[in-house]
Parts: C-alpha cells; structure tokens; sequence
C-alpha cells in the first residue's frame, strides 16, 4: 500500500458525490446513488474490496487488523494554505482494532496457501433468508453476482461442550431429543400464538400492554421453562444481554420487538427451498456483498479507483463548506457530497481557529460513540465442531459460561463448501460484545476452551490458559491432557487449533452531517440495522431521490430466485 | 399441496380450457375410431399417448393401450429387446400423464400393470417414486405405488420403515408415512422378524415416537391416528377369546314349562321358561369369530347327539363371522338331571376376522334339570298377560340375599388365561393414562379427552379381571359428558360412548347389578313370583351393551331411554318379555336384531318414533333387507305378500312374520294405526293382546 502506483490523473475532476471506503454500506451507498443518475467516484485506499466488511487472505487479515489499530499520527505540518480558495484539513486514521492476538500452530500449512482463505473482518455475519438484505439483493438484481449456501442449523451452547439444537420449527420441535413432552407442547403452542398474532386471527391477539412489555416478562406470563426461553431469547430473537438482569441489559428487548424476530427467523426457514436452516452465507465469504454492490455501481456508471488513499479534505476557505478531496497523488477532486468510512477523522490543525461554519460543525467529528466494542475471533480448525454438519450457528446465551458473561456469545462454523478455507478445514467466527479488550478476550477464550484444543507449543497459547485459570470454576479445563497426546480421531476429541485471530474492534455509529460518514460493522448477526442506516444516510444526501426504485432492475427476466445452491 | 383455496377461472383461462376440451374431444373421437376397429399401428397408439397426456383419467385409452401392449407382445417376431422398449415405452407414457396429475388413478394403475409384466428394471421406479413423495409427500397414491414398488423389489420392511421416519421428520402431519409405519409395524409383527418378535418391545417405543408428534401440536390429526391404531394393538389379543356363554360353567339350569316358578327350588336368575321345545346354548367370543360348527365345538350331553347341533352366526349383516353364535339343544320330555359340557376350540377351526386361530381351548359344563309339563300349555299362557308397570316391581330382596348371590356369581365367567402375558400392556395403558392426564393438565384438547377416556376403559376392561371392579368409570363417564358439551357435532358418538361405559359399570359388580335386577308379580295373576327383570329404564341411554354379561336377562326394560338403535340385542337369547317403550326408534328396520330372539313373547315398542320420518335413514346405513334376506324366506310366504296390504307394509312384513308374539305394544308411534294394527294381526296370527286389547 506504500508504493502508490502511477495513476493518470482522475477524469473528470468534478463529480456529484465521493465516496471512499469500499465497505458495505459505502458500496450500497454509491450504487443507489449511481442508479439514481448521480455521478460517483468510489475510491479505496486498499487494493481490494470491502474495508472493514472484507474477506481476505490469512496473510492479508493481520497487516490489515494492525494498519487500522495506530494511534492518529499527530497532524503534519500546519497545513500550507494553498494559493487557491481552500482550506486543507488533513485526514487522520481512527484506531478502529486493539488487542490484536495472532496466533499459528501449524505455520507451514497455513502460509503455504494464505490465498486459499477469504475470511471475514467482520465476522460472524449471515443473512436471514427473509430479512432486509436478502430483500435488497433482489430489488437490486445483485444477487446474479453472488451465491449462497444454507446455513444448516443453529445450536445453543454449554459449558460442558454440549450444542443443543434448537427448536426452531415444528418439524425440529417434533424431532428434538432434549425437550421433555410437556416443553414441546409449550413451546409449540408459544409458537402458534405468535403466528396467530402476526396473521391477525382475533382470538388469539396479544394485548397492546403485552407487547410493550419486556419480551422476557411476556415468555414469563407463558410459562415458558428457562431452558426454553434461553432459546427463544438469545437463539432465536438473538438478543445480546442478559434480559433478566436490567442492570447489565442494554438492549432490553420488547414483546413486540421479539416478536418482529421471530417472525423475521419463522418467515426465513423454508423460504428458499434448498435452504435447510434460517440463514444464509456468501459462497467467498462475506466481502462478496460489498463487490456486487460495487459491480452493481461501476454498471451504472460509477467510476473506482482503488489503491488511492485520500490526504486532505478541501474546504471553502470563507464559508467553511466541504468542497473537495486531496488525493494521494497529489490530484484534487470536486463533489457536492462526500462519503467517509469510519476509518477517516479530520483534526484541526493545532493552534489554528477553524472557520466559524466547520466550528459548529465540529462535534460530529469529535464525536465519541459509548457504544462499546465488540470482541471477535477467527479460529481454523481441521475437523468440525460436530460431526455430520459442517455449516452452522453456535450460541452461548448470558452466563451459560461463566458466571460474570452478561452478553450473548455467537459462534459461527463455516466449511470449505463455502469456498472461504482449504478443503477439509473449518473456519468459526465468533463475537461478543463487551466493555473493554479484557472483558472481550475472557469471553472469546472461554467458547475456546469449550469447544477446541489448544495446542502447547505456542507463546500465545500461555495467555489462553491463564485466561482459563481466571474463569475458573464454570469451565472445565482439559486442554492439557487432551492435547498431549497427539493427534488422535476419536470423535470425542476437541477440533484442534490450526489458527487464530482475537482482536476488538469499535463500534462506530455512522453519522449524518454536511460530511457522513458511515458506521463500523455492528455487533448484530445479520445487516439488517446496517441497511438502515444506509438507507437513513442516503437519504440525508439525496432527500429527492428513491433508494433503488423498484424499475431499476437491471435484468426484467430475472424473476428474483435467489434460492442458493446446494 | 393442501390447504390451497380454489380461485375462479380468469376469463382467458376459461377459453383456453374451452380450446383444450375442444382439442381433447378432436382427439377422443378418433381416439375412440381406432380402438373399436383393434387398430393398434404406430400412429394409433400414439394418438393415445397424446390423449392421456392431456387427460390422464382416460380409463378407455389406458385400457386401449394394455390391449395394445399384448397385441405386441403376442406377435411371433417378438424379442426380448422389443418387449424392453415397447414397455418402457409405456413407463414414459405414464411418467407424462402423472406430471399432468399426479394423482390419476389410471395412470398408477397402468404403471403397476406393465411392471408386473417384469420386463422392467424396478430401480427406477424408487427414484420416481422419491419426485413425486417430493412433490407432495403426503399422495397416497404415491405411497401405495411405493409398497408395491418395495414388495416387487423384496426391499426390507426395515429399510421403508426407516424411509417413513424420515418422511415423518420432515413433516409429521402426513397420514400416508404414519398409516405406511402401521402397515410395516404389522408385517414385521405377523414374521415375528428380529426386533419385532413381540409387541411388548416395539410398542412402547412407538408411543414414544407418537408422543412426540401429538404433544408439539395436538391439533394435528394425523398422529392421533397412529395412537389410536396403537392402542388397537395394545388392547387387541390377536387369538380370539370366550368372553362369556349360556348357561355359564357351574350352572343349574332349570328348564320349566310354567311361568310361576316356585322360587326356593331354583334360582330365577337360571330358571328358563321354554314353550319351543328346545334351549340355547350361546357362545360370546371378544371379537367376531367365523368356522364355529359341531366340529370345533363339542357338546356333550345325555340327551342330544353334538352331530346333530347346528350353530348359527348371530349377526345383523347375515354373513358367516360373528361375535355370538347360537346353537339350540332339544329338551327330552322326560323328568331328567343332566350334566352338559361344552369344549370349545380343542380342534382347530374357529378363526378371527383378522385371520388368528382361537388358540385357547376352553370347556364348560353346567347341570340341566327338566320338569315334565303338568298343565296344559295353551291354556295357562292365554290367560297370562304380562304388564310391566311400575306397581308390578319389586326390587330383587333382600329375603334370599345369600341365594341370590350364590346364583348370582354363577353368572361371570372366568377367565385367567391372559392373566401374566398382558402385563406388559396394562403397563402400557398405565403410561399412557399417565401422559395424557399431563397433556390435558397443559391444555384443552377434544380428542385429548376422548383418547384419555378410550385409554381409561381399556385399562379398566384389562384389569376387571384382577381389580373385580371398574375403577375409572366415574372419570370416564365425565369425560363424556363433558365431550358432549363441548363438541356437539359429534354429541351422538359421545352420548354413545356414554352409554356404553355407564353398562359397563352398572354390569361390572353384583352390587351394582342388584340394584337393576327388580322381580315381576302381577298384582292380578295369581303367580307369587315370576322371573327376574332387568331394569335399565330412565339411564337416558343411545346405545345397549354389555351383552356378554347380560345373556342370561329373560326381561328386559330399557324403556324411558334414548335408543335410536339396539343393535347387538340379538345376542339375549333367552329374552322373553322386552320393553323398549319411550325411546327414539325411529323406524321398523331397527327392530331387525329382534327377529333373532326366537323365545320372545312380550315386547313394547310404544312411544316410539316409528313412522315419523317418511324416509328410513337406517336403511342406507344397514344392508338392505330387500337384497339379502328376504329373497329366499320370502317365496315360501307367497301367499301372504299376495295380500296388498302386505306389500304396502313390506317392512311390517319383513320384521314381524318371524316373531312370535304373544303380546305387543305399538301405541304411541306415528305408523300405528288402526289400519297398520290390522295388518299386523294378519302378519302374526299368534298374537293375543295388541295394545292391551285382548285378540279375539
């Protein structure tokens, strides 16, 4: 990325809208807006797609982790102002990723064929077969450039290393070996109410005062066993805190809102006919997403330049008003509008007084979002989670691990069906939100421990043990005796550590101004609140302009199958 | 596939189904040319290939092309590669019309046809059959190919009882894969194959499996079926059993010519009043029984050769397989005391409607003692009239308690030889009971309830021989009325159900019976004491039961009920007097169970429905009697039916000719008439006293 190659200068100069970063909701952004006639150029400083929403080689994902995890270098000299009319104020990375923990077991394999895996920064990730962005895929026509597979099941986790299956239809209540009778009728007849209730039949109305009520409160009223309701809550309405605990729960979840979820997760099994499970993963990983919303631009007309980082933002020197960007090269470009990926703040010159108009302006790029972060982990292994299926969801409700675990952990295992590792070998993706980076590596060390063997003869590995030690009591420890002898294929055995990537990544809100700017990936399974915050974002740029009209699909023919392969 | 609504035709839709049945109707006329002239040319039978295509219910060209096939197939030139393709030939044909319906009877059926012919490779027909279970995986045609399919492949009952688990655990809501499972079930049972050597085993895992089903969604009906048909196979003993008889093991029975008996010489309850000359001997097996004769049932007595007994199936659909048969024994006019045992099923012969050999030889014996007439028989029954009022009862006193019950306990009969092999399934009922009591604690469930008071009797029925008592009827009794009111589309079946358990209970214990058993004296005749009557009026019952414990009953009133039916009575051999006064019969051809009943003299059907429906509904449930048992009887009355008034009252004709009443009661009902009583006086010459008047 250092050596810039000889780019001849960008033709035109003046564009309606800018936008640089290719992550999701930039991609989304600048396709909408070349499908609504603007004119665009999407840069991206790194040479490929998808920013903080990538998929990229083993090799390529820590460089990456840690060339975005720098503190801002102090600005440069006082910015020379230029003979021109503009004002330059210099961009600065934010540290979007701390605690970076790279960890290999199996060096030679794994280098030998870097190229061989797509994995995902922001991972876990699916989409729901009916959700918002499954939705867009076929408004827009960009499923053509893509291809899914099922993701088959989801389970809930223990700390014993036990995955439950979870009930997630009638066809898997009745096949289901864990519920007793009695939770099955529950369950089912729960079920049944909802679905009475979203198809509006009378009888079977959920009340107005129920439906403002918390979600968990309501599963109480019905008399749902814990253990079922730890499904409906964490595995199926995916919620993120503990619902029980109002103290720690930030994201208390209402009747109404858990019920949109399962709606969301009942509407999504069954809907594409070779989809088993709810959900849906990318073949290539989720960068996929990303690159057919930017197929779906530059097929509009949008122009792409990649490798270019941006220097400095052109502003009026008088009104203070946004007017242009300073490329790497050196070239300036003109837009009415700009779109910045999280990655890029602004910072004032020291010393110098901004223009009065960027003055007010100037809380949105200070802002500190207090959203927390999210801790996530990327492990490769050779043999799957469990045995007979190879793609799936793992979810550890609150303190299913340890005792002081008030946030939901989600496991997600993806095989080499899906084109993202080598043959034979799995990748699982895990995340969690958290507080800080301590809090967020005890989390993901603790489905570690569960579920995988880790092997001793690594430096890093010293730091999970004693991680280990730490949570002490819940989690069972038998990573040293297991490993030790060797490789063995007894299905008993833990998946052994091939790979692994901790780190913590901020949760950055996308924010609306003279200048947007757009969010980080959240900690949510799907995009469906990524999207709508793109579309909000959009819509502030453009207030006049439709969010992909209905007649923009590109090929009438396509009649919107997306149904994936198998 | 299910649960589609119907939308109406599109304008443009109309015409072009106008056009296809113009286009069909071109093509069945010359269809039609070419198969009454046997032209079986190339051209011909593809024309009918084109046909069944567009509709594959075309039985004609399905049959055409059989014909055409054999006309092939019997050409000299004929070679095995030939047969191959002509057949193959018609497996596409087949596979076209199905994915135009793939429900065409037709259609199935030719494909069955030509792969029987064996000329074609059956792998195939698996992975058809798997599209099409695809498709729809509940297409019973489907199902149905597929046993063919896997019986033709010799492919293990294991394996598709695998295949239907599968096929349930995508959808459990699917009657073919549970009704399939019940089939293999039984084809496994009936090998006795590795695994399924007994029920006891299998069963309960089965119900585990069902529980499955009807606890995550009790609304589906489909694994309520399968339960039902595993409980029929935890009740059901496969072999046959005598439930009960007359004369019982042990009995004294008393054979007198005069209605006054005198009560401190032989118990009522055993005493018979026979003016024919001859006794019944009445068999009751658990389930109906064929290939009862004087071969596989021995009698042996002083005084009739067993040779010479004939047993009759006694069943109202007149066919040779019955639950009770009846064989008569000539009474000897001389004074006697005679033993008389009965061994029944020590030779093979007696078989279930189900194909199980009776397999638990038994034997009886009971005493026959006969008093020669001392009075002229004509006279004394002219002057009896037999009144059954309410004034003319006494409950059955407590002045002989310990005879009573002595007699009394001669009339169950006992039966241990089930006692340790049904264990198991008395264990089974008992978890049952138990899960469905928790299903219920859970929920409201209609069928929930039926299925926990079907389970209750079972268990009781299975433990009465232990417990002596039915210990749940109480719950059941209130399940049904509650089931009563709760679905009141099926309030008859309840009220039936109802009603059978409430005889059942009033059957169960001698206490309980007791206080039904009223003895008859006539405040006017001179008789102290007359035989016992069973009263069972003012129960508000629909339905009569409990025959095996009633076969000894002489009288009977069951008036002031609801009975629209009495069907089974037929069974009370010995009944001499019945009243079924006040109740809901509605038409004469309920009365056909009594034709059978040769001893009985006295019967009051009055305040009945009999005639208020000008159209007899129970016609069309039952065989009609005109196309089965009238034809033969009736020529020997040709005389009679000569009569027009006879012919006008065929029905009063049909039921009544074989009766020999003494005494009836018609009153009340809407056909009863003066002009209807005439005939009927014509129809029984015998009779004396019609609606109390005397006959001249």
């Amino acid at each position: 990325m250092d050596d810039i190659p000889p780019y001849p200068p960008i033709d035109p100069t003046t564009f309606d809208l800018i936008v640089i970063g290719t992550g999701l909701p930039e991609s989304i952004i600048a396709a909408a807006a070349s499908t609504a006639s603007k004119s665009v150029l999407h840069l991206d400083p790194n040479p490929f797609y998808g920013s903080h929403f990538s998929s990229l080689p083993l090799a390529d994902l820590p460089s990456f982790l840690s060339s975005h995890s720098t503190s801002p270098s102090p600005p440069h000299s006082p910015s020379s102002d230029d003979p021109n009319e503009f004002s330059l104020l210099e961009f600065a990375t934010r540290p979007l990723y701390s605690s970076i923990d790279i960890s290999t077991f199996s060096p030679n394999l794994l280098d030998q064929h870097s190229r061989k895996f797509n994995l995902d920064v922001a991972g876990p990730r699916v989409l729901f077969c009916a959700d918002k962005s499954i939705e867009l895929l076929l408004r827009t026509g960009t499923n053509q450039y893509m291809e899914f597979k099922s993701v088959d099941a989801t389970f809930v986790g223990d700390n014993k290393g036990n995955l439950w299956s979870v009930p997630d239809s009638r066809a898997a209540i009745f096949k289901d070996k864990s519920l007793g009778l009695v939770e099955k009728n529950k369950l089912m007849r729960f079920f049944k109410l909802v679905q009475g209730h979203l198809a509006g039949e009378q009888d079977v109305k959920i009340s107005e005062e129920d439906l403002q009520s918390p979600f968990v409160d309501f599963l109480n009223k019905m008399g749902l066993p814990p253990k079922i309701k730890s499904f409906i809550l964490y595995a199926i309405a995916m919620a993120d805190y503990d619902q029980e605990d109002t103290g720690v729960c930030r994201d208390l979840l209402k009747t109404k809102d858990g019920i949109d979820q399962l709606a969301l997760y009942n509407a999504s099994i069954g809907r594409f006919q070779n989809a088993s499970g709810a959900f849906l993963y990318p073949i290539y990983g989720q960068g996929e997403l990303s690159q057919a919303f930017c197929r779906r631009a530059a097929v509009k007309g949008c122009l792409y330049v990649l490798r270019m980082p941006v220097t400095a933002l052109l502003v009026d020197k008088d009104t203070g008003c946004y007017k242009g960007v300073r490329l790497a090269s050196g070239q300036d470009i003109f837009s009415q509008k700009l779109i910045l990926d999280p990655t890029f703040k602004v910072t004032l010159p020291l010393g110098s007084s901004p223009p009065l108009p960027l003055k007010e302006k100037l809380p949105f790029f200070s802002l500190k979002d207090d959203k927390g972060k999210i801790a996530r982990g990327i492990c490769i292994t050779k043999t799957s989670l469990k045995p007979d299926i190879s793609n799936f969801l793992v979810v550890y409700p609150p303190r299913s691990l340890f005792p002081e675990q008030v946030t939901s952990i989600r496991l997600l295992q993806i095989a080499s069906n899906l084109a993202v590792c080598l043959p034979g070998m799995f990748v699982l993706y895990i995340s969690a939100l958290c507080n800080d980076d301590d809090q967020g590596k005890k989390l993901i060390h603790a489905v570690m421990n569960t579920l995988l063997t880790v092997p001793l003869d690594s430096e890093s590995n010293a730091a999970v043990q004693s991680e280990t030690a730490e949570i002490g009591s819940a989690v069972q420890d038998e990573t040293s005796e297991s490993s030790s002898g060797g490789p063995s294929d007894s299905g008993e055995e833990k998946p052994t550590l091939l790979w692994s990537a901790l780190y913590s990544q901020e949760l950055t809100l996308g924010q609306v101004d003279f200048i947007c700017s757009t969010p980080m990936p959240d900690g949510k399974l799907n995009y469906n609140d990524l999207i709508d915050t793109t579309f909000k974002i959009f819509q502030e740029i453009y207030p006049e302009e439709e969010f992909f009209p209905e007649t923009s699909l590109e090929n009438p023919e396509v009649d919107g199958d997306a149904s994936p392969e198998t | 596939m299910h649960g589609r609504p119907r939308k109406a035709p599109k304008p443009e839709e109309e015409a072009a189904s106008v056009a296809k049945a113009q286009k069909l109707r071109a093509l069945q006329t010359q269809f039609f040319s070419f198969h009454h002239n046997k032209i079986y040319t190339k051209e011909a039978v593809e024309l009918s290939a084109k046909l069944l295509e567009i509709n594959p219910e075309s039985y004609t060209a399905w049959n055409y092309r059989k014909l055409a096939v054999e006309h092939y197939l019997s050409q000299p030139d004929c070679n095995p590669d030939w047969i191959k393709s002509v057949l193959d030939d018609e497996l596409r044909v087949v596979e076209n019309a199905l994915r135009q319906n793939f429900k065409s009877y037709g259609a199935w059926h030719h494909r069955k046809w030509v792969i029987s012919k064996g000329h074609s490779s059956i792998d195939n027909e698996l992975r058809l059959l798997d599209k099409f279970q695809k498709a729809d995986s509940r297409n019973f045609h489907a199902w149905n190919y597929r046993r063919f399919v896997a019986e033709s492949m010799k492919r293990s009952e294991q394996d598709e009882l695998k295949y239907t688990e599968d096929m349930i655990y995508k959808n459990f809501s699917n009657y073919s894969a549970w009704h399939n499972r019940s089939v293999l079930l039984s084809a496994l049972f009936e090998k006795k194959a590795e695994g399924f050597l007994s029920k006891e085993k299998v069963l309960p895992e089965e119900y585990e499996f069902i529980h499955q089903a009807i606890f995550t969604d009790p609304d589906d009906q489909s694994g309520w079926f399968y339960h039902l048909w595993l409980l029929d196979q935890t009740v059901t003993t496969d072999s046959p059993l005598l439930a009960s008889s007359w004369p019982g093991h042990g009995y004294d029975v008393f054979l007198v010519e005069d209605r006054c008996y005198n009560g401190s010489a032989f118990s009522p309850f055993t005493a018979l009043h026979s003016d024919s000359g001859s006794f019944p001997i009445v068999l009751y097996f658990n389930q109906p029984v064929g290939g009862v004769s004087s071969s596989t049932v021995t009698v042996e007595c002083g005084f009739n050769k067993n040779e010479d007994l004939l047993w009759k199936p006694l069943s109202a659909s007149n066919s040779q397989t019955a639950r009770v048969w009846v064989a008569h024994l000539k009474i000897p006019s001389s004074d006697l005391l005679s033993t008389v045992e009965v061994s029944v099923g020590h030779s093979k012969g007696i078989i279930s409607t189900r194909g199980f050999e009776y397999s638990h030889p038994s034997m009886f014996s009971f005493k026959v003692h006969v008093q020669p007439m001392e009075r002229d028989f004509s006279q004394v029954s002219v002057a009896e009239s037999i009144s059954l009022r309410e004034e003319n009862f006494k409950i059955y006193g407590s002045q002989s308690e310990e005879s009573i019950i002595n007699s009394f306990n001669q009339l169950s009969i006992k039966n241990g030889h089930e006692s340790t092999a049904s264990n198991w399934r008395s264990e089974a009922l008992a978890k049952e009971i138990e899960c469905f009591r928790e299903l219920l604690s859970l929920m409201d469930c209609k069928i929930g309830k039926l299925t926990l008071a079907r389970l209750l009797m079972a268990y009781d029925v299975m433990s009465y021989p232990f417990a002596n008592k039915l210990v749940h009827s109480e719950e059941v009794l209130e399940l049904c009325s509650d089931l009563m009111k709760l679905d009141p589309t099926h309030y008859q079946y309840y009220k039936d159900e109802h009603s059978m358990v409430l005889l059942q209970k009033v059957t169960s214990s001698k206490e309980s019976l007791l206080q039904h058993c009223f003895q008859y004296k006539d405040s006017v005749s001179s008789a102290i004491c007359g035989p016992i009557c069973l009263r069972l009026n003012n129960l508000s019952l629909s339905r009569m039961g409990a025959f095996e414990k009633l076969l000894w009953v002489q009288m009977l009133d069951l008036s002031h009920n609801e009975l629209q039916s009495i069907e089974g009575l037929e069974a009370m051999q010995l009944l001499s007097c019945l009243s079924l006064r006040n109740n809901k019969l509605r038409s004469l051809t309920a009365l056909e169970p009594l034709r059978k009943l040769k001893l009985l003299r006295v019967l009051d059907i009055s305040y009945n429905q009999i005639g208020d429906h000008s159209i007899d509904t129970t016609r069309y449930l039952c065989s009609s009697p005109l196309s089965h048992s009238v034809g033969s009887e009736s020529n020997k009355d040709e005389t009679v039916t000569s009569d027009v008034a006879l012919i006008d009252n065929w029905e009063a004709f049909y039921i009544f000719k074989d009766f020999n009443l003494n005494q009836l009661e018609i009153v009340g009902n809407t056909i009863a008439d003066e002009k209807f009583k005439s005939v009927l006086v014509k129809i029984m010459p015998k009779l004396k006293q019609l609606d109390g008047k005397l006959l001249g």
